[in-house]
């Protein structure tokens, strides 16, 4: 037992020994380029930059393992010329920088930090202005993206890339970050296992969270807020989606989310606020929607063609203009238990569950589906008495879209 | 004018049906707001009220004091006065005393509320400008229909059938045709749509301020240019001014014309 606990200590110890400190400043250190300071580093070796403004670009980092950290206003202009750090090593340490000026290509994919099969990464605030991909995450491993700031100034989707972008990773903690103004502000291609959470994302021009083909991943407490079109889940399976607050995406395809192939998700305690659309389903088999809030949105739920076995249960559905709006047959999903603000029925055994179905789909919301100019008479009376002509017979709304046991106070959670 | 205008005025002020509108908007304000707890959706549900609601007793009330002070009219005629301030007179007292009786009995309860902490107070102000508009506006169009028909039967019968027509029957005009034509592009034609009828313009000019602000994504790039702007929100009040204007011409071009 000793002997393993010294044999132990003399490895640690010789780690430390080691690893060496490099300084790069101006005047006055170690070295005066970033890039010397890598090429002539050891791996394990820790670089530190102290503050001023570093004209440097495409610093590559091969087959080293280095923790390089900056002090405050330490700033990298890579003055519109190719990428800032583009790095392919295991065990690295990127933090406290600040990068600026990413170039803007058609061709290749420039980015402040390109990682290409890393394993064991961690970035840590760096703040990215004026990007044209923040974070370009490649066939990578177990890293850590947190507190970092990325913000581009691309005017259409063409020209501007993605925040945070993962193609072909694993097992990546995206945390405490805030995107915006850039085409996607967090992008999962092939992304598994992934934890995202506590991240704000807005203004951005698409998504503020786009899933491609990416499974196993659990996204909570983040904030989308005015992006293009919200967040997009597309083709992947097995997504958590926790907490979230999804506002303000207001446009024609605008989504708070966008689901579309979804399989085995489960979405719980999200808000959804004023959004054109709060989730556009397409394609959805086997999704569970339980505790969320849908508040003044224009349409709290839009449910297209080939959904299968979806529950929603126990959400809040508070003052949209249209809680529902709904293609095709019913396909065995439930609607149950959810509190409708306009419900009108009662209870009279008091249990708290109202005495008369309710039915979300209205007939006028089949009516703009067919003519969306017909909005402008939202809320006049002859809408109102068609509506409810409607309700008292169906004819044209699904007959069983029916939440049988309506809750008559809000769900708290 | 103001003479005329002032004892119709005070008349209306004395009589006890303002006493009863005023009520009923008071009880109607306190109802909403300390059943409901909720500002915003009291507002909401105002406008439902305001805007069927409104224009029916500005209707009832302009064609119902015209044929009751048709004596004292015709004694007014007798006198040495310009017709047109004679109507124009009545046809303001009715309109201000009414748009008074709007005006407190929604504005009290509300203020008691807690109207100027919230930010509720600029929805809350559209919905009283736009009430008094509807006001004006009903009532002017009542007295246009008074002036017109002798026979009060038929005057009342006319008033109502114009309030049902612009609240629910030039809606399902509106919504039919929009299905018919369809395959057309329509957002302009259901501008002018909406412009063409007072109540249509109210309620979407209050809706701009609440909830399909959010649908307005949906529904394509015109309707979003043009209510998304000041510039919708100018042109919406212009045309309800135009609204008050044209049948206010038109009472004193009738009552120059109108044999007694």
């Amino acid at each position: 037992m000793n002997i393993q606990l010294g044999i132990l200590l003399v490895l640690i110890s010789s780690c430390f020994i080691q690893a060496q400190t490099t300084t790069v400043c101006k005047t006055g250190c170690n070295y005066s380029s970033i890039k010397i300071a890598i090429d002539s580093a050891k791996s394990g070796d820790h670089i530190f930059i102290k503050k001023g403004i570093y004209k440097e670009s495409n610093i590559v980092i091969y087959k080293k393992s280095l923790h390089i950290t900056g002090e405050k206003g330490t700033i990298i202009d890579t003055q519109n010329n190719g990428y800032g750090f583009s790095v392919e090593a295991t065990d690295i340490i990127i933090k406290n920088l600040t990068i600026k000026n990413i170039e803007v290509s058609y061709i290749k994919e420039y980015a402040a930090i390109l990682l290409f099969k890393s394993y064991d990464f961690e970035i840590e605030n760096i703040t990215v202005e004026n990007a044209f991909f923040g974070f370009l995450i490649q066939k990578s491993k177990d890293g850590k993206i947190h507190n970092n700031t990325i913000s581009g100034e691309g005017k259409a989707e063409a020209d501007s890339g993605n925040a945070i972008h993962l193609w072909h990773c694993e097992n990546v903690k995206i945390t405490n970050n805030d995107v915006r103004r850039m085409r996607d502000g967090i992008y999962l291609e092939f992304g598994n296992n992934s934890y995202i959470s506590n991240n704000y994302s807005t203004e951005n021009m698409r998504y503020g969270l786009h899933f491609m083909f990416s499974n196993n991943n659990t996204y909570e407490n983040n904030i989308f807020e005015a992006n293009g079109a919200g967040v997009a889940v597309m083709f992947s399976k097995k997504i958590k989606m926790y907490n979230n607050v999804f506002k303000k995406n207001w446009g024609t395809a605008s989504y708070g989310i966008l689901l579309k192939e979804i399989n085995d998700a489960e979405l719980k305690h999200n808000t959804f606020e004023d959004n054109t659309v709060g989730i556009n389903a397409d394609g959805t088999n086997r999704i569970i929607y339980t505790e969320n809030t849908f508040k003044n949105n224009g349409y709290a739920i839009k449910v297209h063609g080939a959904c299968y076995d979806n529950i929603y249960s126990k959400n809040n559905f508070l003052y949209n203009s249209f809680d529902l709006s709904y293609s095709g047959n019913l396909n065995s999903n439930k609607f149950e238990n959810n509190y409708w603000s306009n419900y009108t029925g009662y209870d009279l055994n008091k249990d708290g569950i109202g005495d008369i179905p309710y039915r979300p789909v209205k007939l006028f919301s089949y009516l703009v589906n067919r003519t969306p100019e017909s909005i402008v008479l939202l809320r006049s009376l002859f809408i109102d008495l068609i509506d409810f002509s409607e309700k008292v017979s169906p004819v044209f709304t699904p007959e069983n879209l029916i939440d049988n046991q309506p809750l008559m106070t809000q769900v708290t959670w | 004018m103001f003479k005329i205008l002032k004892y119709s005025f005070f008349d209306l002020m004395r009589s006890s049906w303002s006493y009863v509108y005023f009520g009923f908007y008071l009880l109607l304000g306190i109802v909403l707001l300390f059943l409901n707890n909720d500002l915003s959706k009291a507002v909401i549900t105002l406008m439902n009220v305001i805007i069927v609601l409104v224009p029916l007793i500005g209707t009832i009330f302009g064609v119902m004091y015209y044929y009751n002070s048709k004596e004292f009219t015709e004694l007014l005629l007798a006198q040495p006065l310009k017709r047109s301030s004679i109507f124009l007179g009545q046809y303001l007292g009715v309109a201000i005393s009414l748009s008074m009786s709007l005006i407190l009995g929604l504005g009290l309860p509300f203020i008691a509320y807690g109207l100027f902490k919230s930010n509720a107070i600029w929805d809350f102000s559209l919905l009283l400008i736009v009430g008094v508009f509807l006001t004006f506006i009903f009532s002017a169009l009542a007295f246009n229909i008074a002036l017109s028909n002798e026979n009060k039967i038929k005057g009342f019968g006319y008033a109502i059938l114009m309030w049902l027509f612009l609240a629910i029957i030039y809606d399902g005009l509106f919504l039919m045709s929009l299905i018919l034509f369809e395959d057309y592009p329509l957002d302009k034609v259901s501008l002018i749509g909406t412009m063409l009828n007072p109540i249509d313009l109210s309620r979407t000019l209050i809706l701009l301020k609440l909830d399909i602000s959010a649908l307005l994504g949906y529904t394509g790039a015109v309707f979003k240019q043009f209510f998304g702007t000041s510039f919708g929100l100018i042109v919406s009040f212009l045309a309800l001014a135009v609204w008050v204007g044209l049948p206010v011409l038109r009472i004193t071009y009738k009552s120059i014309k109108k044999d007694f």
